[in-house]
């Protein structure tokens, strides 16, 4: 079937976007609309002693200049955290809501102090800079590892310290005496670094108030537009769902940090509302990398008891996750539940300690960014099974091979307390290495040496949890010509979803690809449900609501087939887009869509139409676990320490490919993203809270000379838990990525006397990790 | 940006004399640091006068020993030059790895001299090469031409014109990229040049420089052994989140190596053809 599920059916999307006719937030121009330029804070700590705007309120073409206390007397709600997490003892989290403009105090550079609206962008940004504000600045709390400290600068003097919540999986007592009888335990320290997501277009928006109806209109790009209405809705202005549509037209990429509902936007609603005008907003890209949600900043301590047979007896990890100057929507999602569900990954852990000390910083918040802990997780378990291989003299294959789950275990019921249903990484395992021809490797080390290079081969084992959250919608309308309108709550924002739910629906009810309207979470006046698009859940929740709706559409139109045709409907069958009686007599689904119109051609009971619409809704425990083996093979030139990524081979299990092109594509980017964060990207402030940076010229990214050949092997198992057996796909090479390239580059340099890098491997710094290892050998 | 006024000459006297009258005007060459300059608000001019349509700042001249560029060619065509590929090739390749295609296109060479970046290429091939470089009113030879950070030895409103290279009897250039910016974290211009070696730095310091002991040891002996033992000190070099002093001093040292090889490999073609 060339449209069904499981075609590389090549994406519908793409002509549009390529040829130049998207149609992005900055696209967008209403009549009478104003434009909005932020005052942001300079400081990343400091209290704010006045602030003057009477010159910029009298400036050129301005509106409006709004502070605090505008919106105190407006009455514009503070952002909560959308998640209480709650601590060993029971005692509630530090939970300091943000305001969306600064009342007393900043608390990162970038940290919304005024607005002015005006009636050019140029306008406005003159008028900014002359508002005079007098801060007085403090000492900021910046570096994750030491913000904890008795002695470091407090973010929120009410909480105390900047300790927002410990949170314990409450297992030290089982897990301290195994450590204590252990044969041998192995210790590592690492950190995963800061990282900004730098989705391709910038942060935008554009607010409009109709004071007739009462209704604001707001437009952003996102990952679905319910996700940004309900913080707005609930807790920026107290007020219905119907009362602020959110439309998100284009996005041009979310990696996680688009699903918000930023303060920004608030601000421009208010705007909207206050000056009974649209208000436009166009962040540059050092605006956008201040304000935007940063990701990972983890620092852990973990260590592994092993048995005699070196094979895991208990886990142990201590983990300090920054939360930046304020707590993000669902921040804690990633940082805590996110992290703990994955500790552990896709190996035999029979005992797991976990604590995960979130704290608070004068550094820009942090959120989910692709992978969102995952990432984390897997380079912890990968570096301490590295280490394990070279301290118990097994090397990193064996000692995996006797600790990786394998397809025999499953079900499996994972320490974390997660039932992993499906999927065999040990098999992963043995496929990558052939793949990657591991049994040659030691003949092409052989032949780098002669060019002066060193070679290294690394492996990067993983599992996630995917699916986020438990409910989406999914409706389906068929009408009289037999056209579909397909509704759904995710979102895409790049992903192809249009062309993967049109195959699924072409397939279920047998119409023409081609049929198949698509209308996703990109409008909350359309699709007044949804969870949009994250957690690598679009797949799997989208596509399992849609397939609810269709056997819906499919069971409503049943019943109508069999009336129509004075059959009793279990004797129906439907196959190809067509009703089927035993005597042979039949009618199509377009057929039925018409009868459907008719009151007089339905069966008692059941309304016009057919039009069926569904919440599914998985089970909060009901994940899927994509797992897979990734190996990179590297040469160093130990002259420079350049880092150069001789072949990528990378075996994942995203369960069934509704569309292989597209798996392949999300398999890609994510490799690339997770070559960023082993290579190149870091996000770095000085000790007094500056970001150095916000812009190219100092925030690294990969570019297309960066990446390698890429060997994707799809070896599939179907997820057991949903019926079209997939899993997430969108975040598999964040997490095999960084510890294969990682541990390939250890590997190539052990003769150096190296064993554990810190990431990002910059040249600068693996020349200097060079460099030391030659002097501490000397010494 | 501030606002400013435009202006688009078609001749060079015509562009001098607006910034003679107007001390507050620039002038706008390839733009590709200039207009993020006036983007970013950094600098309020009164006057843009772009160069663009001055047609005889354009073009590549070979006549006799010498290479001439015109102020306003682009990167690209200099990259693309058959002119320049036989005469200097380490100048076509160095030209050839500015930026990007956009900057490339757009990027020319009087302007990167005129910016005088730390980490532009072109300075290291000026000052590598020993090129003089020409303006509305005069000659400057490159030893003379770079002054400080960002700074030239060009007047106020003075306008370059052209660059003038000797052709070396070989020259080989290396990079390696920051990480982030791809300008280079260093960047070596080695020549062997009527004159004697020649040895030229760029992202190190502050500005482009010349390696006296790595010169002397190159007119004794034209090969990369020859700086086995020669090494730059770090002192005074840059710091920044992509490279110490210590590892730019190091990056130098490899960099002059591999350059002098490729201005050996190049002899070696020469020679065999």
């Amino acid at each position: 079937m060339k449209f069904g599920i499981g075609e590389a059916v090549r994406r519908k999307e793409d002509q549009r976007l390529l040829v130049g006719r998207g149609r992005y937030t900055d696209d967008i121009n209403l009549d009478g609309q104003a434009h909005a330029v932020f005052l942001r804070s300079p400081y990343a700590h400091a209290e704010i002693v006045s602030i003057d705007a009477s010159m910029a309120a009298e400036a050129p073409g301005v509106i409006a200049v709004l502070t605090a206390a505008e919106a105190k007397a407006d009455g514009i709600g503070d952002l909560p955290s959308l998640l209480e997490i709650k601590a060993l003892d029971g005692i509630p989290m530090a939970h300091p809501k943000r305001p969306v403009l600064c009342r007393d105090r900043v608390r990162f550079v970038g940290d919304l102090v005024a607005v002015v609206v005006a009636e050019s962008a140029a306008q406005a940004q003159d008028a900014v800079e002359m508002i005079m504000v007098d801060y007085e600045d403090l000492p900021a709390a910046v570096d994750t590892a030491t913000v904890l400290d008795a002695d470091a600068p407090v973010v929120w003097p009410e909480a105390g310290s900047n300790l927002c919540v410990q949170w314990e999986n409450q297992a030290a007592a089982a897990v301290e005496p195994i450590f204590a009888s252990a044969h041998r335990v192995i210790e590592v320290e690492l950190t995963n670094k800061r990282l900004i997501a730098n989705p391709m277009e910038p942060r935008a928006a554009i607010a409009e108030h109709d004071a007739d109806t009462g209704v604001s209109t707001l437009y952003c790009p996102s990952q679905g537009a319910n996700r940004v209405q309900q913080m707005l809705v609930k807790h920026a202005f107290q007020t219905t769902p119907d009362k602020i549509r959110v439309i998100s037209p284009d996005t041009g990429g979310g990696f996680g940090v688009r699903s918000k509902g930023n303060p920004e936007l608030v601000l421009l609603i208010w705007a909207a509302r206050r000056l009974g005008r649209p208000v436009k907003w166009l962040a540059d890209r050092a605006e956008t990398n201040y304000v935007d949600n940063h990701g990972r900043d983890n620092v852990t301590r973990a260590k592994m008891a092993l048995d005699a047979e070196s094979r895991v007896q208990a886990l142990w990890v201590d983990n300090i996750a920054a939360a930046g100057a304020y707590l993000s929507d669902y921040g804690l999602f990633p940082t805590i539940h996110v992290a703990h569900r994955t500790t552990g990954t896709c190996y035999r852990i029979p005992a797991l300690y976990h604590s995960i000390r979130v704290a608070f910083s004068n550094t820009t918040p942090i959120d989910a960014y692709r992978g969102a802990a995952r990432p984390e997780a897997a380079f912890v378990m990968e570096s301490l099974m590295e280490k394990a291989g070279r301290e118990t003299g097994l090397g990193p294959v064996e000692i995996r091979r006797r600790n990786l789950l394998s397809g025999a275990d499953m079900p499996f019921l994972s320490a974390p307390g997660l039932t992993i249903d499906s999927g065999d990484p040990l098999g992963a395992l043995e496929t990558a290495m052939e793949r990657a021809q591991w049994a040659g490797f030691e003949e092409r080390r052989r032949l780098s040496e002669a060019r002066g290079l060193r070679r290294g081969i690394g492996i990067g084992c993983f599992l996630e949890v995917s699916g986020g959250a438990p409910k989406e919608l999914g409706r389906i309308q068929v009408a009289k010509d037999g056209r579909v309108q397909a509704f759904v709550g995710t979102f895409d924002y790049g992903q192809g979803h249009g062309t993967v739910f049109g195959q699924l629906i072409s397939q279920t009810l047998g119409v023409d690809f081609d049929a198949i309207d698509f209308h996703d979470g990109s409008d909350t006046a359309v699709v007044d449900f949804g969870a949009g698009s994250s957690a690598s859940r679009s797949a799997h929740m989208g596509g399992m609501a849609l397939l609810r709706a269709c056997q819906a559409v499919i069971e409503k139109g049943r019943k109508i087939a069999a009336h129509s045709l004075q059959q009793d409907p279990a004797a129906i069958t439907f196959d190809g887009g067509e009703f089927r009686a035993p005597t042979g007599a039949h009618m199509s689904l377009a057929e039925v869509a018409k009868a459907a119109d008719d009151p007089d051609h339905l069966p008692d009971g059941l309304e016009t139409g057919l039009d069926e619409r569904v919440i599914y809704d998985r089970g909060a425990k009901s994940h899927t676990y994509p797992n897979g083996c990734h190996i990179a093979e590297v040469e160093v030139d130990p002259e420079t320490g350049k880092v150069v990524i001789a072949n990528y081979t990378a075996v994942d299990d995203n369960g069934l490919l509704l569309n292989p092109m597209i798996v392949h594509g999300q398999s890609m980017g994510g490799i690339v993203q997770g070559l960023g964060q082993a290579l190149i990207e870091h996000t770095v402030y000085d000790e007094t809270g500056q970001l150095l940076t916000a812009s190219f010229f100092d925030y690294g990214m990969p570019r297309a000379e960066d990446v390698p050949p890429m060997n994707l092997v799809d070896r599939p198992t179907l997820c057991t838990t949903n019926e079209l057996g997939v899993k997430g796909a969108g975040e598999s090479g964040t997490c095999g990525a960084p510890p294969a390239i990682v541990n390939a580059v250890v590997d190539a340099l052990k003769d150096d006397g190296l064993t554990q890098l810190e990431m990002p491997l910059t040249p600068n710094r693996l020349w200097q990790a060079i460099r030391d290892a030659k002097a501490a050998s000397a010494a | 940006m501030y606002d400013f006024e435009y202006a688009a000459p078609s001749a060079v006297d015509k562009a001098v004399e607006t910034l003679r009258d107007d001390e507050d005007a620039l002038f706008l060459a390839g733009g590709m640091s200039l207009i993020p300059i006036l983007k970013q608000r950094l600098a309020m001019p009164t006057t843009i006068v772009d160069l663009g349509r001055i047609e005889t700042l354009k073009g590549i001249t070979r006549s006799g020993d010498f290479l001439t560029i015109g102020a306003m060619t682009p990167h690209a065509v200099v990259a693309a030059s058959t002119e320049v590929q036989r005469a200097i090739p380490a100048l076509a390749k160095l030209a050839g790895g500015i930026g990007d295609p956009h900057v490339r296109n757009r990027g020319t060479i009087g302007g990167s001299l005129a910016q005088n970046d730390p980490a532009a290429d072109y300075p290291a091939a000026v000052l590598g090469i020993g090129a003089t470089v020409i303006t509305d009113r005069r000659e400057i030879a490159a030893d003379d031409y770079f002054v400080e950070l960002m700074e030239t030895a060009l007047e106020p409103g003075e306008l370059i014109t052209a660059v003038r290279f000797p052709l070396p009897e070989a020259a080989g250039y290396q990079r390696f990229d920051n990480p982030a910016s791809r300008f280079p974290i260093v960047a070596v211009m080695v020549a062997k040049t009527a004159a004697g070696a020649r040895v030229a730095v760029t992202g190190a310091g502050e500005k482009v420089f010349r390696v006296a002991a790595m010169e002397s040891a190159l007119d004794a002996d034209f090969t990369p052994g020859a700086l086995a033992v020669i090494d730059v000190p770090a002192e005074g070099l840059n710091r920044d989140i992509h490279g110490t002093p210590e590892y730019r001093a190091h990056l130098v040292g490899v960099l002059a190596r591999r350059a002098v090889a490729a201005a050996c490999e190049t002899m070696g073609k020469e020679a065999a053809r």
